[in-house]
């Protein structure tokens, strides 16, 4: 399973989502410069997380108009898998590819720490390898992770099962505790915590490494089927 | 030339964390009679006159420079002087 970890000027996380991704069995990863107009090649992407373009505007405005971010719709439509994670959350939903919008930490403050997850929905084909209603640790580190939408959005969110992470102990204020959303389709995920940050018990947690391991095993059951 | 100012506010109903702190600091600084502070954006263009021009920097509020989930904008139009 070849994964793209799209690089914008101004990523951070980008280097974490490689080491990530390219330790599991069975991998290849590429960091892809975000001028790479061509993702064809991969079977999914990844958004790390950072400032790209400085969050100038609103964070992941100016990101999300770029060339590559059309590539990234593309890839989309065609029902593979994107996970953005933190500012490549940010984009997905300045992109418009998720719902909802994202405003500054209630209490202004750039949090760094260990966040406790609950599994919400393990459907995706993100989470199939957690339980439901499991709860999982993985470090956040945002300013603007406050997750809001109006109420008709938070409603089909919830009927359509598209909350997939949320937080034990809300830390920024986001609406319904989102920590996580998928897309209608199931293919597209964005959350704040991050998955990469938490590949090592040594570090803290290894509970993001199922993230990853999921998106492998059902690539592979996908793909065995279509060849 | 046209200058065009675009103002940006959030939303009425969503939540200013940064309007708050400062409306705590100017309660602070004694004064009292505030109670409520929005905060917001402004952006300023310089244009050349097109057709639909209106339309066109409607348009770019809606594609880029606001984010309709979050913020309201409204935008005045002026003669320019190039310099």
């Amino acid at each position: 399973m070849k994964f793209a970890v799209v690089v914008f000027p101004g990523s951070n996380c980008d280097r974490d989502m490689y080491h990530a991704v390219s330790q599991l069995a069975g991998t290849e990863a590429e960091l892809v410069w975000y001028e790479h107009t061509n993702l064809e090649s991969y079977d999914a992407i990844l958004l790390p997380g950072g400032f790209s373009y400085g969050d100038y505007l609103r964070s992941g405005a100016i990101a999300s108009t770029s060339n590559v971010i059309q590539q990234v719709k593309a890839h989309a439509e065609q029902g593979k898998p994107v996970l953005g994670v933190c500012n490549g959350f940010q984009i997905l939903l300045e992109a418009r590819l998720l719902p909802g919008a994202m405003l500054s930490n209630y209490n202004l403050s750039f949090m760094c720490h260990q966040e406790a997850l609950v599994v919400h929905h393990n459907g995706t084909p993100f989470t199939t390898d957690y339980k439901k209603g499991e709860v999982i640790h993985m470090p956040i580190a945002h300013g603007e992770g406050n997750y809001v939408c109006d109420d008709a959005t938070l409603a089909a969110l919830k009927t359509n099962n598209q909350i997939v992470f949320t937080y034990n102990n809300n830390p920024n204020g986001s609406v319904g505790d989102i920590a996580g959303v998928i897309n209608r389709e199931g293919n597209v995920l964005g959350m704040m915590p991050h998955p990469e940050r938490a590949m090592e018990n040594l570090l803290g947690s290894d509970d993001g490494r199922r993230l990853f391991q999921s998106l492998i095993e059902n690539w592979r059951d996908v793909y065995a089927l279509n060849s | 030339m046209k200058k065009v100012t675009i103002h940006i506010t959030l939303k009425q109903g969503v939540l200013d964390p940064q309007g708050q702190a400062i409306q705590t600091s100017l309660n602070n600084l004694g004064f009292a009679e505030v109670e409520e502070v929005r905060t917001g954006k402004s952006i300023e263009l310089l244009l050349e006159n097109r057709e639909n021009m209106d339309s066109r920097i409607t348009e770019m509020c809606d594609k880029l420079l606001a984010n309709p989930v979050i913020e309201d904008y409204r935008f005045e139009v002026e003669e320019a002087v190039r310099t």
